[in-house]
């Protein structure tokens, strides 16, 4: 009884503290919905509208054509043209343009042996076998610029001649489930949950205990009868309820903003939430127990930061990491989350069925917590 | 016979190489005002926060009303009353809030937090400024809302680690009131100063250099025991007549006063008067007084081996 008063009192004192801070109470709304912003609108791997330049050394109305339906692709914008191949590349180096388009002088003749266009296939002799109609330059550093333009390989060219399309028939037929369109707010905005959460749990958690300790109130407090596990969760509970404010802003906005659905239960979402946001702010509690003043907590809050933005597969997939990234990356807790919550969010899964990252999860905070309860004394040893 | 609050023996912490107490042995008398006196970085601190528990000693015993240290640190709790150096409370709280926060740890239900917090508001003074923002007093406001922080749970024993550092004399005379007041209640306080006046107020205090205790007892048999005479000098080029007498064996130290200097000389000399008399740099129409010693005189008789 006595237990839950104190804990209580450390709560609602933090809440008022809260309240008198108006930065950080800014910055609880803001983050999210700065970063909602940000990452909805800016991350987009279907790439569009790259600047790119022409080498034509054929000239010809054909060329000018093929310009024209390589532009209506929309996938390149044609901003230059350059005499020579070198003049390209400089444009290439000096970023002017992400690749070049060099078409050939007899651009006609390769076009008419050309399979797309349909004038029949040549025999495949070593001096008649069909060619390419051009060439693309492109500045390969970038692997999804350089995947855009890969992707214009075998565009079909029957248009150009004013001829119905052939239509091939694919190897494979492929149905892209939960994200048919293959929007990437779809998938980045259930992530930035994970990865809002990382930052300002661990960030809040770990700061506010050794802002006490900074300001010499830990001194005070420790002379008290409050037991360390009453002051950690008094201090946790609060932030619970930030965290959980956090995720009805991002997830709200994506759905009105970016048409993110929700087609899981609001039950299992809270449920994999909750798990999260206490294994994030016990990791929070275990870096106050060794940082001594808010720029340490700050510098390792980072340190879990960036891994879990760069390996938990908000970004990349997780499959092309290799092998010691992937154990990295099984030990963060945002990991484990990014796939619960986009389980729940695009595929409606019960997290009962994803009962090892459940686990994981649990196991996490439950050993966080032994370890902040152990290393935080109530001496000043 | 009286019951001890405090009794330490042989009590030892070291900070790595450091020695921050060396081999203290400590009686504090229930109901008394004991006072820690010392320069800065002498271990007054350190050795509050040992007999508080919040430090662990390498060696020695303690005994804080009756609870064994470190072991019973935490039943002590309820006990004692700590109010350190630095202001410790929120400041981004307002007086009222702070206090409420404090009772609400220390398990007092809402009717007994209300006229607990009135009470010390009005005793304390604060009452006017309750809903101030701790963080905008000044240093004597701050600090009587730390003691009242400090006494709400009334605590049989008190701990103030240089509560008067940041507040003017005028606070500082009325926070003594308030001292004695609690005292007359039956609180014990153990106080750390480095203010001789207020070391002299101590019912009993202990001298404190370089973690060792170098006397303890009432000011006054300290002033009568301290084994030293003290004669004041009247005469012309005094800051001379300093360096002079520095250099003579038996003259302990020598400051000066406005006019006159005060100089220490050790008991072994048996007429202090005509051993001046005799030194070169004072006249004959020099006026020389035996005076009573102060509580500054046997400081500096105590101390400086370890003065750097």
């Amino acid at each position: 009884m006595n237990a839950l008063r104190r804990i209580y009192a450390i709560f609602s004192k933090e809440l008022t503290q809260l309240k008198r801070d108006r930065m950080t109470f800014g910055m609880v709304v803001m983050i999210p919905l700065i970063q909602l912003m940000l990452f909805g609108y800016a991350i987009n791997t279907n790439v569009r509208h790259v600047p790119v330049g022409v080498v034509d050394h054929s000239n010809t109305g054909l060329s000018r054509i093929l310009v024209q339906t390589v532009g209506a692709t929309q996938v390149v914008d044609f901003i230059g043209h350059y005499d020579s191949i070198k003049e390209g590349e400089d444009a290439i180096a000096s970023s002017k343009v992400r690749a070049i388009l060099v078409i050939p002088k007899d651009l006609s003749q390769r076009l008419a042996r050309h399979p797309t266009v349909g004038f029949g296939l040549p025999p495949s002799t070593d001096q008649e076998t069909s060619r390419p109609v051009a060439h693309w330059l492109v500045d390969g550093s970038d692997t999804i610029v350089a995947g855009a333009i890969k992707s214009l390989r075998s565009m079909p060219l029957a248009e150009l001649l004013s001829k119905p399309a052939n239509r091939n028939v694919p190897t494979f037929e492929v149905t892209l489930l939960y994200n048919p369109e293959q929007r990437s707010a779809v998938n980045i905005v259930p992530g930035l949950v994970a990865v809002i959460l990382t930052m300002t749990m661990i960030m809040f958690t770990s700061a506010a205990i050794v802002r006490e300790r900074e300001h010499g109130n830990l001194e005070m407090l420790i002379t008290t009868p409050v037991r360390s596990i009453e002051l950690m969760l008094g201090k946790i509970i609060p932030y619970m309820f930030i965290g959980a404010l956090q995720v009805v802003i991002i997830l709200a906005l994506g759905y009105v903003i970016f048409d993110v659905p929700i087609n899981g239960s609001l039950w299992q979402l809270a449920a994999a939430t909750f798990l999260f946001i206490t294994a994030s702010l016990v990791l929070g509690l275990v870096i106050s127990t060794i940082a001594t003043n808010q720029l340490q907590s700050m510098q390792m809050t980072i340190f879990i930061l960036l891994p879990s933005i760069l390996l938990s597969g908000f970004m990349f997939p997780y499959e092309g990491m290799p092998e010691v990234a992937q154990m990295i990356s099984e030990g963060l807790p945002a990991t484990h989350f990014l796939r619960l919550i986009r389980g729940v969010v695009l595929r409606d899964v019960v997290i009962f069925d994803m009962r090892y990252d459940v686990a994981w999860l649990m196991l996490f905070t439950l050993a966080g917590l032994i370890i902040a309860s152990l290393r935080f004394k109530k001496n000043l040893d | 016979m009286s019951e001890f609050v405090i009794k330490a023996e042989n009590l030892s912490r070291n900070f790595g190489d450091l020695k921050a107490i060396q081999n203290l042995d400590l009686e504090v008398e229930k109901g008394s005002i004991y006072g820690f006196l010392g320069p800065n970085g002498c271990g007054k601190t350190t050795a509050i926060r040992l007999l508080t528990g919040l430090l662990k000693p390498n060696g020695g015993k303690v005994e804080v009303m009756g609870l064994s240290l470190p072991k019973e640190a935490e039943k002590l709790r309820l006990h004692i009353g700590y109010m350190t150096q630095k202001f410790s409370l929120y400041d981004d709280l307002t007086v009222k809030e702070n206090l409420q926060f404090i009772a609400k740890i220390f398990g007092l239900s809402a009717k007994q937090r209300k006229s607990r917090i009135n009470e010390l508001l009005s005793v304390y003074g604060l009452d006017k400024k309750q809903n101030q923002l701790a963080g905008s007093m000044s240093g004597g406001q701050r600090q009587r809302l730390s003691l009242s922080a400090a006494v709400l749970h009334k605590p049989e024993l008190l701990f103030l680690d240089e509560p008067t550092s940041a507040v003017d004399p005028e606070n500082r005379r009325e926070f003594w009131e308030q001292l004695f007041d609690l005292s007359d209640q039956g609180t014990s306080i153990l106080v750390s100063t480095h203010y001789m006046d207020e070391a002299e107020r101590c019912h009993k205090l202990a001298i404190l250099e370089a973690g060792i205790k170098r006397a303890d007892g009432s000011p006054e048999d300290l002033m009568q025991q301290m084994g030293a005479h003290v004669i004041e000098v009247a005469a012309t080029n005094l800051r001379q007549l300093k360096q002079q007498l520095l250099k003579v064996d038996g003259v302990i130290t020598a400051a000066q006063l406005g006019a006159r200097l005060r100089v220490l000389i050790r008991d072994s000399v048996l007429d202090p008067i005509a051993f001046l008399r005799e030194q070169p740099g004072i006249d004959i129409g020099d006026e020389l007084v035996k005076v009573r010693p102060s509580l500054e005189d046997v400081f500096v008789t105590c101390t400086g081996e370890g003065r750097q």
